[in-house]
């Protein structure tokens, strides 16, 4: 049977279909629908849970796979940062059970804070990496990267990219093939403790693999895929720029990576010798492309194809036309004729005039981030941020935030900050999600060594920009059994911090005086703005609102808020009766009292 | 060889495209073609500007459209239309809701709203279905079926996917709950076609 799925679905169909165990990882777009499938779809037979953050999943994978069964992490790019420490040492010691991790990179940041390429990270571990292109490939690597990992003992990665995992197209589905074995750990401490010693021996034994997995997967793997058209341009690639490259070089002959790293060196050897010249195109950094010219086979491959942002059929276009451009013509590209570019059509729209206003996201209506923000609008600090949605407190009209470096940086660079002896305040900005993934050891750190910076945690309860999964706040497992919820106030209390607040940050003069309060102390302070997510909660916090002409002033102070429900194109501002979710912020900012509510609007 | 087919909605976040999306591949499914779909996730709940694209034909490679290629595109909301419009094809169809979603950057004055939108989507689009998808779902007591009276009027212009497949894919899509009143938005959509516009 076929059916249409996104990358991500096709992933939780490959983990069913592999009979794993158990399946870990920390929400991040473009994964988190890997593990949102698992447990919608297939929670019968595969175990899943949400970590605290990428390093503790990846360890939770480790001890699973240690017993013999098969276990799966996913992540983000930028998680494989924080479950790093870990990974380098696995690759050491592997596991008897199948490992597979499962990152997804963020070509273009549609939603992430750096481009980082994790290839780099697989030979930087010395293990294998899997890109498939599409969402069959998706489920079958899948499969395929149980079997390696079993073959060799190394974990594997795979790889997907946003175009990946957030397309749908049809997959084939199989039936589940659970391996016989006995699940139990099997005491070997020379492969399992990782001491000095016993090391060095893996350390050999590392190298060794590495070799031999490079061997097998040009001979017997059949992860690569070799396509001969015209020879007078062969074409190197992998994962989804194998697509852009069949549709904007129908006529070239094409290598396709299944596995980039290890290279396999005389499979490339050989499409070298067939081919009159060899362009490579990868997306992002030139990873393979280095590897090919240290193989001394001339090749060109970043001076045609961007390194910085997505690939898409329009950027390889433009690639195309450098290449006629530098005299590397591929004219004898047969169909080249039949496929001219598209035409444009530009009447009017905004490529011609280019005045279409923008439109960022924002904090949505209702939002009670907007509401801690804006009362910590009122004092002059300096304001550290952090990763999730209140990163939008960055843009206009807020503007209400100065940094933003990676999950849990807000509560230590304020503490610096504050310890450069600078006079002005400083406020640490971190939601409740990655405050338990990485914000409580930089709590800990500012109550240990005397800080004085006031660290406001956004408690919603939910991981709410990845599109509300639950965390250790929320009282719930991802397969839905109930759990304890986590205060943020007893963890305050037990790393040490003597000054806690929490307040509303619906009611701003509530809001105001709380943090008023921490910011003019000498010492540090923990204070918890806690309000739930609207759009989890799925009920407006009140009545919408309405705006009284006659009393408006056209001061235009509620639309400073940045609320979405506000509108105004010119003159008098109206509220969008949909939008409005009723917090009441912009009638408690209102001056002349025109902001007022609909009676009997709570429900939707 | 049939060409790929490709199809783009555009919109703003929360107004349904994602599942606009899925039903137009899952129709293009039925009739018997490859399909890839791309949707940008995320912030698709945050109020942003949202796209999403569906390819088909006999073997698609790309989920990806490029510009100037897409035989249809449909909009919930009327600047979006003119965000997108490098997309269609010179003499492709735009669907246009009429609706107005004024954007933080123009409340919060940096930002002008066209005032002369409806003229410029006039002007830029040849064959042009322009209406207010919103208050026929409202007449039809499901507002939020807006995107699926769109989908009525898109799929006119798409022949190799015959209505049935529409309908089976809404029938697959949709919550059962939902299914007639949108099966209902579905055929409302249709009629718009004679609303047409086509100016050379």
């Amino acid at each position: 049977m076929q059916k249409l799925l996104s990358g991500n679905e096709a992933f939780a169909r490959g983990m069913y279909e592999s009979g794993v165990k158990l399946v870990v990882g920390y929400p991040g777009t473009p994964s988190t629908e890997i593990l949102e499938n698992v447990a919608k779809y297939y929670k019968e037979s595969v175990y899943c849970e949400w970590a605290p953050n990428e390093k503790v999943a990846l360890e939770t994978a480790i001890g699973t796979a240690m017993t013999g069964a098969r276990a799966a992490v996913t992540m983000k790019h930028v998680g494989l940062n924080v479950a790093a420490d870990p990974l380098m040492s696995l690759a050491y010691t592997g596991t008897p059970g199948g490992l597979v991790i499962i990152v997804a990179d963020d070509p273009g940041m549609h939603s992430s804070q750096n481009e980082q390429d994790t290839r780099h990270f697989a030979r930087f571990a010395k293990i294998p990496i899997l890109e498939p292109s599409d969402s069959s490939q998706a489920c079958q690597m899948l499969k395929k990267a149980f079997l390696i990992s079993e073959e060799y003992g190394t974990p594997v990665i795979v790889r997907t990219v946003t175009r990946v995992s957030h397309s749908r197209s049809l997959v084939k589905l199989s039936e589940p093939v659970i391996p016989e074995r006995e699940i139990a750990f099997q005491k070997n401490p020379q492969q399992f403790v990782l001491i000095p010693a016993w090391a060095r021996q893996l350390r050999v034994k590392l190298e060794e693999r590495l070799q031999k997995i490079q061997s097998d997967s040009e001979t017997r793997w059949e992860i690569h895929q070799v396509e001969y058209r015209s020879k007078k341009l062969g074409i190197i690639t992998e994962g989804i720029a194998y697509e852009y490259v069949r549709e904007i070089f129908p006529g070239a002959s094409v290598l396709k990576l299944g596995c980039p790293f290890p290279l396999p060196e005389n499979l490339i050897r050989n499409f070298a010798s067939e081919v009159e010249k060899i362009l490579v195109v990868e997306e992002l950094e030139d990873f393979t492309q280095q590897q090919i010219r240290a193989l001394g086979i001339p090749c060109e491959g970043k001076m045609f194809v961007p390194k910085i942002g997505e690939l898409t059929s329009d950027v390889l276009r433009q690639t195309r036309i450098k290449m006629h451009e530098a005299g590397w013509s591929c004219a004898e590209d047969a169909e080249d004729d039949e496929h001219p570019a598209p035409q444009l059509h530009l009447k009017g729209c905004k490529a011609e005039n280019g005045d279409i206003p923008s439109r960022p996201p924002v904090l949505c209506a209702g939002c009670p981030h907007r509401g801690a923000f804006w009362a910590l609008k009122k004092l002059n600090c300096d304001v550290t941020g952090d990763i999730g949605c209140y990163s939008l407190g960055a843009s206009p009209p807020l503007t209400c935030m100065d940094t933003t470096i990676c999950m849990g940086a807000s509560i230590p660079m304020a503490h610096g900050m504050q310890k450069s002896g600078q006079k002005r305040k400083v406020v640490a900005v971190i939601g409740d999600s990655t405050f338990f993934h990485s914000g409580i050891t930089g709590l800990m750190h500012m109550a240990w060594n005397h800080g004085s910076a006031t660290v406001m945690v956004l408690d919603n309860r939910i991981t709410a920009m990845t599109g509300h999964q639950d965390n250790p706040g929320s009282g719930q497992t991802l397969m839905g059994v109930p759990s304890d919820a986590i205060s943020i106030f007893d963890l305050g209390k037990a790393c040490g911090i003597k000054n806690i607040a929490r307040f509303n940050p619906l009611n701003q003069k509530e809001a105001q005086d709380v943090l008023k309060t921490a910011v003019d102390s000498e010492e540090a302070w923990l204070v918890i703005s806690e309000a739930p997510c609207v759009l989890a909660q799925k009920r407006r916090h009140g009545n919408v609102r309405k705006i009284d002409p006659e009393k408006c002033k056209k001061c235009r102070a509620c639309l400073k808020l940045g609320c979405p429900a506000l509108e105004a194109t010119a003159g008098i501002p109206s509220v969008n009766s949909i939008v409005c979710n009723g917090c009441g912020l912009c009638n408690q900012e209102c001056k002349f009292g025109a902001i007022s509510e609909i009676e009997g609007t709570i429900s939707y | 060889m049939l060409h790929t087919k490709s199809i783009v909605l555009a919109g703003v976040g929360g107004q349904g495209i994602l599942l606009a999306s899925e039903i137009c591949a899952q129709a293009a499914s039925f009739a018997g073609f490859d399909v890839k779909t791309n949707e940008v996730h995320g912030m698709a709940q945050r109020g942003g500007s949202v796209v999403a694209q569906i390819r088909y034909g006999a073997q698609v490679h790309s989920p990806l459209v490029s510009r100037g290629e897409a035989e249809v595109l449909m909009s919930m909301e009327r600047i979006e239309a003119l965000r997108y419009a490098e997309f269609l094809k010179p003499d492709g169809l735009a669907v246009v809701n009429s609706q107005v979603i004024v954007p933080v950057t123009v409340s919060s004055g940096t930002a002008v709203y066209p005032e002369n939108a409806e003229e410029r989507l006039r002007a830029a689009f040849s064959h042009l279905i322009y209406f207010d998808a919103n208050q026929i779902a409202v007449q039809l007591g499901s507002p939020r079926s807006a995107n699926v009276v769109l989908l009525g009027a898109l799929a006119t212009a798409l022949t190799d996917i015959s209505g049935q497949f529409w309908l089976d894919a809404i029938r697959r899509c949709v919550k059962p709950a939902y299914v007639d009143i949108n099966l209902q938005a579905f055929r409302l959509g249709q009629n718009m076609k004679n609303n047409a516009v086509v100016t050379e």
